[in-house]
């Protein structure tokens, strides 16, 4: 009997829940704002069905509703993903050491 | 592109991710964890775009949406300040919420370009997976519109709660789940509607009875909450890159979320139930009448004191974020280790109005990352630390949450000020904190009241200072 295509992807999410936990509490407590920002920007990966919903359905000659969705979801998507990696690039730049010569 | 290789391609997206993540365990590597990240993201919008048939006309327009969406985003990352970050991340997971159920609208009506089956006649797995994606999106959406807006002051900050108020949110959950379950069987469009409909409105009902400073829960609740929306998506699209970014996104908001309720000692459904801080009729809140004796003091006490010292311990609180005294208390810092005093920074892990918010403003003002310290590193220290400066945090420092079993604060870690030789509190007046418990603290002989603006009572040490 063949395995249904949908298990591997459930073991797929199952063990990337796992990583996640792990990873996530391995983040040092002063970089979860970071952390947040850049989950955030990930889950903007959603593009990927945005994109698939921007080109659905076309015969090359008019828009169709699904494809508004899509590119209004593109806009949102774009959003969070300039938005939330820049504002993380920002934050993150902002985290030095102590300088260890005296400059005053 | 051949499905195989786009899945892998999209699998190392997956791996870029976690390292993104990864990276994130230090601020050294922190960077190298971003650049990860947005190449993960590029690589993404290469293979989708590879994997689709491409027409003109819509290629037009998504480029168009793919530049106002980054313009706009680029545009907000760099004006946005630092103390607006949790109204900011709050409205990003609202445009994470809402992508995913147009997303699932878009697969509902066009099933056949998604690879799902033909209209109203999808996948029962698909329909399902699409359901799921679409509700927890739609509730992602209003949840974070609500919560950015009491966290910009658009809307009250203290909880709005009203009769039968658990009741109506339980039946909308029961009814929530009947639509699925429906939906699944006839696929009607109507049905469909519903669905998002009441999702909405459930969103909308979960988040307006949380009070401000439960926030931090509620941000890294919708943090998880819009994860799992992406998985959702991610299963409907069978796109591996979405179902694992969804997992982790998922499990880091939950643990987020873990962390912020053990910083107050309650449990998540207690935050989730919400109306905390409103009702007077716990204990504490009758001692209150009586009028004790309190010291407070002035700029030039308080310079005073620290000047002489030979260690200081900066306790910041979300009233530091309110005032944006963070660059005034660098100043005040600077100056005190040019008297050759230790000064450090103690942080309460649920100090401002989302996880690690003090320390990116502390960050923002040029203060070293390792000269703030996480609660359990140096509530020790207290005992031989010469003056506590709490700087608009109230309720993290109450030692009532050692002392008195009544209080709702009881339980909470808390920072141990109250060890000091002395204590300098700046805050406006004596109004309770947040919980609504007197805070002992004040009270005591060692402790010193400055009641001003943060922002302005430090910036007046500075002067006393020199």
């Amino acid at each position: 009997m063949e395995i249904d295509p949908f298990i591997f992807r459930l073991s797929i999410f199952i063990l990337s829940i796992f990583i996640g936990y792990f990873v996530v509490w391995s983040v040092t407590p002063s970089l979860h704002t970071p952390l947040m920002s850049v989950t955030n920007a990930i889950s903007s990966v959603i593009i990927v069905g945005a994109i698939i919903a921007s080109f659905s359905s076309s015969d090359g000659n008019s828009i169709s509703f699904s494809n508004i969705l899509g590119f209004f979801a593109v806009t949102l998507a774009a959003i969070n993903i300039f938005g939330g990696f820049l504002v993380t690039q920002r934050m993150l730049q902002m985290y030095k050491k102590k300088e260890k010569k005296k400059n005053k | 592109m051949s499905a195989n290789l786009s899945a892998l391609l999209f699998l190392i997206t997956g791996v870029l991710f976690i390292l993104a993540l990864r990276g994130l365990s230090s601020p050294e590597t922190s960077r190298m964890g971003n650049f990860f990240g947005i190449t993960g993201m590029i690589l993404a919008i290469i293979v989708s775009i590879l994997s689709v048939n491409i027409f003109f006309i819509n290629l037009f327009y998504f480029i168009i949406a793919l530049s106002i969406g980054g313009v706009v985003g680029g545009i907000i990352a760099f004006k946005i300040p630092m103390t607006a970050m949790p109204q900011l991340v709050a409205g990003f997971h609202s445009l994470v919420g809402l992508a995913a159920v147009l997303v699932a609208i878009s697969a509902y009506y066009s099933p056949d370009s998604f690879g799902l089956g033909t209209f109203q006649n999808i996948k029962t797995a698909s329909i399902i997976e699409m359901g799921l994606g679409a509700s927890i999106g739609a509730i992602t959406f209003t949840g974070s519109i609500i919560a950015f807006m009491k966290l910009q002051g658009l809307m009250s900050g203290s909880p709005i709660s009203f009769p039968g108020q658990h009741y109506l949110n339980a039946l909308l959950g029961i009814l929530i789940i009947l639509l699925m379950g429906y939906l699944t069987v006839n696929q009607s469009t109507q049905i469909f509607w519903i669905l998002i409909v009441a999702s909405l409105l459930i969103g909308f009902l979960i988040i307006i009875p949380i009070g401000g400073a439960d926030m931090p829960v509620v941000i890294s609740m919708l943090n998880s909450y819009s994860g799992w929306a992406a998985a959702g998506i991610g299963f409907t699209l069978e796109n591996t890159a979405l179902i694992i970014t969804g997992a982790l996104v998922g499990s880091s908001g939950a643990i987020l979320s873990y962390i912020m309720c053990k910083g107050m000692n309650r449990s998540f459904l207690n935050v989730i139930l919400g109306g905390f801080g409103t009702d007077n009729s716990s204990g504490g809140t009758k001692e209150t009448t009586e009028k004790k004796p309190v010291k407070s003091g002035n700029a030039e006490d308080a310079a005073f004191l620290m000047k002489n010292a030979s260690s200081v311990i900066i306790v910041p609180g979300y009233g530091m974020a309110v005032a944006q005294a963070q660059h005034a208390l660098r100043e005040m810092v600077d100056k005190l280790k040019k008297n050759d005093v230790k000064v450090s920074y103690a942080i309460h892990p649920v100090a401002g109005r989302m996880p690690g918010h003090m320390n990116v403003l502390l960050a923002e003002a040029n203060v070293p990352y390792d000269e703030v310290f996480e609660l359990d590193d140096i509530n020790n220290n207290f005992a031989n630390t010469d003056v506590a400066y709490v700087i608009g945090a109230n309720d993290v420092t109450n030692p009532v949450a050692k002392t008195d079993p009544k209080s709702p604060i009881y339980g909470m870690p808390v920072l141990d000020v109250e060890k000091c030789k002395s204590i300098l509190f700046v805050k406006r007046s004596m109004s309770p904190g947040y919980a609504g418990v007197d805070n002992e603290l004040f009270y005591k002989d060692n402790t010193l009241m400055l009641f001003a603006d943060a922002k302005k009572m430090t910036e007046d040490i500075v002067k006393y200072l020199d």
